[in-house]
C-alpha cells in the first residue's frame, strides 16, 4: 500500500512519464529537473498516482503543462484546484533584460553624474549652513543652545579620555622610534623638536580629528539619518522649520568649538607623553624644557589650531550632510554613517595637505 | 475532505509576561480549514495570545498543539518543521525592506527548499498571482501601498504552503474598500487552497464576511467568555458583553447608513 508519505517518484514506461508519491516542496526539487528533462513537446505524464500535491507540485505541473507543452493525465483533485486561478495565465520570460550588462563608457557616466550630484549637494550644503551659521550667530536666540551644548557634552567632555589615550601613545611612540636613530648621532636631545612641533603642527589636530569623525560624525549621521527615515526631518519642514538651522547648525556650532579644544588638549598630552621617553633617556628636565621652548613658536601653535577650526567644521558638517542624505530602509541609516566616516577621515587629510602647501606658500 | 480534523488544539494556557497573567486557563482549537477570529477589546490579550500560538512567546503553562506536535517544548529541527508549517503577517507587514517583494516571498523557498531557480521564481509568481500581485514583484516594499504590503505579506506567510496563515489585524490602517479587498482575498484563499486562517482584529464588518468561527476574550475575565458563529454571539450570547460588542457596533452602523 502506498502511504501519503511516499516519496515522489519519477519512472519512464513506453515513452510515458510517471509520477508518483507526495509532490511537496523537498520531493518536487528532487525531481524537478528530471521532469523537465524527460518532458519533450507532446509526451505524456500520468499524475494519477500522486497522493499529495501542495503549491510546488502545482508549479511543477504549470512548468511541464504552459511551459514544456507536455499533456497531463490523472492530474489529481487538488492539483487541478491549486492550478485553477493560472488556467489563462502566462509566466512572463525569464531574464527578459531585467538584468542587462551595460557598456562600460554608461558606468563611468553614471558614476561621474552621480559624483558631480554628490559635489553640488556638499557645495549647496556647505552655503545653506554657513548661512545658517552667521544667522545664528547674528541671531543667537534662534539657536538652539541646549542641544549645542548637549553635543558639545558627547563630542567634547565624553571623548576626552580617548582623545588624551591616543595622543600621550602617540607622544611616546614617536619619541621613542626616534630616539634610538637620533642616539647614533648624539642628537637624541633632538627628539624634543621633533615631537613638540609634529604634534602641534600635524599630529594632534589630524587625531583628534580623526578621532571626533568616528566617534561624532558617525553619530550626527546616525541621528539625522534615523530622523530623516522617521519622517521626524519631514515634519519640521512641514512645521515650517529649516532642518539645517534646527539640526546641523548646533552640531556645527559644537564641533567647531570643540575639536580646538580638544586638540590643545591632545597637544599637551601629547608632547608629555614625548617628553617622558626623552626623560627616560636621562635627560635632565631642564635641559629639556629649554629644548622645547627654544623649538616651539607661536606659529607652530597656531597652525595647527587654525586647521583644527576646519576640521571640526568639516566632521560636523559632513556628518549632518550625511544624515540628511538618508534615504529609506533598513541599512539607510549604516550607509550614511559609513559614508559619514569615511568621507569624513578622507576630506581632513586632504584639507590638511592643502593647508601644508598655502602655509609653505604664504611663508607661514 | 476530513473537516473536522483540528489544526490548532490549544489546552489550558495560562499565559502573560513576567508576573502579570493575561490569559488564565484558556482551551480551544481551530479545525482545519476554517477560519478563526479572535476578537476582544483593546488589552484583552488577543496579540498575546497571537504572540504565543506562532511560538514567539512560551506560555506558563498549558500546551499548544499544531497539526498534533507540541510548540512548547519542541526544539531545533522539530521546532523549526513545526513552524515551516505556520505563516504569519504581522500588523504592520513586516516585509524585508532592503529585498523586492519577490525575493520576500521567495525567502523562505530558497531556505527551506533545493529547487531550482526557475521553480523558485515560478512559484514566486504563482503565490505573488493568488494575491494580485504579480506585476509589483521588482518593486521594494516601500514602494508599495498599505494594502498592497499588507498582500504581500500574506503572499510571503503562504510561501511554504503552511497549514494555518496567522494574520494580526489585517485590516488596521486601510480604508474599507482596500480592507473589503483584503477580505475576499482570504475567502478566495481559504478556499482554493484550503488554507487555515487564524484571524485578529475588530473589524465587525470582515467578521460577519469571513469568520467561521469567533472565540471573544475577556480581560477581566482573562479567559474566553464566547465561542461561536458570529452570528450565534450576536443573537444567542448568554454574555451581555458579547451582545453588546456585535449590537452596538452594528447599531451605530445602522444609524450611519
Amino acid at each position: 500500500m502506498s502511504s501519503d508519505n511516499d516519496p515522489a517518484e519519477l519512472t519512464i514506461e513506453d515513452g510515458r512519464i510517471v509520477l508518483k508519491g507526495r509532490l511537496d516542496a523537498k520531493n518536487a526539487a528532487a525531481i524537478w529537473s528530471r521532469a523537465l528533462k524527460a518532458a519533450e513537446k507532446g509526451s505524456t505524464l500520468d499524475a494519477s498516482g500522486v497522493t499529495y500535491c501542495d503549491s510546488s507540485g502545482a508549479a511543477l505541473f504549470y512548468e511541464l503543462q504552459k511551459q514544456r507543452g507536455a499533456k497531463i493525465e490523472g492530474l489529481p483533485e487538488d492539483a487541478r484546484g491549486l492550478l485553477k486561478p493560472y488556467a489563462d495565465a502566462d509566466f512572463p520570460k525569464l531574464g527578459g533584460g531585467k538584468e542587462k550588462h551595460e557598456p562600460a563608457a554608461t558606468s563611468i557616466g553614471r558614476v561621474a553624474v552621480a559624483m558631480a550630484g554628490d559635489m553640488r549637494e556638499q557645495l549647496v550644503f556647505t552655503g545653506q549652513a554657513t548661512v545658517a551659521l552667521l544667522h545664528g550667530l547674528v541671531n543667537p536666540r534662534i539657536v538652539r543652545w541646549g542641544d549645542m551644548w548637549r553635543t558639545f557634552e558627547t563630542a567634547g567632555v565624553n571623548a576626552l579620555v580617548i582623545v588624551g589615550m591616543i595622543g600621550f601613545l602617540t607622544g611616546m611612540i614617536m619619541a621613542f622610534q626616534s630616539t634610538v636613530p637620533l642616539q647614533q648621532f648624539g642628537v637624541d636631545i633632538f627628539v624634543v623638536n621633533l615631537v613638540s612641533l609634529a604634534m602641534l603642527r600635524e599630529l594632534g589636530g589630524i587625531m583628534t580629528a580623526i578621532v571626533l569623525a568616528g566617534r561624532s560624525g558617525s553619530a550626527f549621521a546616525a541621528e539625522i539619518g534615523t530622523m530623516k527615515v522617521n519622517e521626524e526631518v519631514n515634519a519640521l519642514t512641514t512645521m515650517g522649520l529649516d532642518p539645517v538651522r534646527f539640526l546641523v547648525v548646533p552640531k556645527l556650532m559644537a564641533a567647531i568649538l570643540v575639536t580646538p579644544l580638544l586638540t590643545i588638549y591632545a597637544n599637551v598630552i601629547g608632547i608629555m607623553g614625548g617628553l617622558m621617553v626623552v626623560m627616560l633617556f636621562n635627560h635632565p628636565w631642564a635641559a629639556i624644557y629649554n629644548q622645547l621652548v627654544s623649538a616651539v613658536t607661536l606659529h607652530d601653535i597656531a597652525t595647527g589650531l587654525i586647521k583644527s577650526f576646519f576640521f571640526g567644521a568639516l566632521v560636523g558638517g559632513i556628518g549632518c550632510l550625511r544624515g540628511l542624505q538618508t534615504k529609506s530602509g533598513a541599512s539607510a541609516v549604516g550607509d550614511s554613517t559609513t559614508r559619514a566616516v569615511v568621507s569624513g577621515i578622507f576630506l581632513i587629510i586632504a584639507v590638511d595637505a592643502i593647508f601644508a602647501v598655502v602655509f609653505w606658500a604664504i611663508g607661514f | 475532505m476530513a473537516e473536522q480534523k483540528n489544526i490548532i488544539e490549544a489546552r489550558n494556557l495560562t499565559i502573560g509576561y513576567d508576573e502579570n497573567v493575561v490569559l488564565k486557563d484558556v482551551s480551544f482549537e481551530v479545525r482545519q480549514g476554517e477560519i478563526f477570529v479572535i476578537l476582544g477589546g483593546s488589552g484583552c490579550g488577543k496579540s498575546t495570545l497571537l504572540k504565543h500560538l506562532i511560538g514567539l512567546h512560551a506560555p506558563m503553562s498549558g500546551e499548544i498543539q499544531i497539526e498534533g506536535r507540541d510548540l512548547v517544548s519542541a526544539e531545533g529541527d522539530e521546532r523549526q518543521e513545526i513552524l515551516t508549517r505556520i505563516g504569519v503577517s504581522y500588523q504592520s507587514g513586516a516585509l524585508f525592506g532592503s529585498m523586492t517583494i519577490n525575493q520576500n516571498v521567495r525567502l523562505p523557498l530558497e531556505e527551506y527548499t533545493d529547487l531550482p531557480e526557475n521553480a523558485l521564481a515560478l512559484i514566486a509568481w504563482m503565490k505573488l498571482r493568488l494575491v494580485g500581485l504579480e506585476e509589483s514583484g521588482g518593486s521594494l516594499p516601500s514602494e508599495l501601498s498599505g494594502g498592497m504590503q499588507k498582500r504581500a505579506a500574506i503572499a510571503r506567510a503562504m510561501a511554504l504552503d503552511p497549514a494555518v496563515v496567522f494574520l494580526d489585524e489585517p485590516s488596521a490602517g486601510l480604508d474599507p474598500v482596500t480592507s473589503a479587498e483584503l477580505d475576499a482575498l482570504i475567502l478566495r484563499l481559504n478556499e482554493t487552497m484550503g488554507t487555515t486562517f487564524v484571524i485578529v482584529t475588530h473589524e465587525l464588518p470582515s467578521i460577519y464576511a469571513i469568520a467561521d468561527r469567533v472565540i471573544m476574550l475577556d480581560k477581566k475575565k482573562q479567559g474566553i467568555i464566547a465561542e461561536g458563529s458570529p452570528e450565534e454571539l450576536r443573537d444567542h450570547s448568554a454574555e451581555p458583553f458579547v451582545r453588546q460588542f456585535f449590537h452596538r457596533q452594528s447599531s451605530e452602523e445602522e444609524a450611519q447608513s
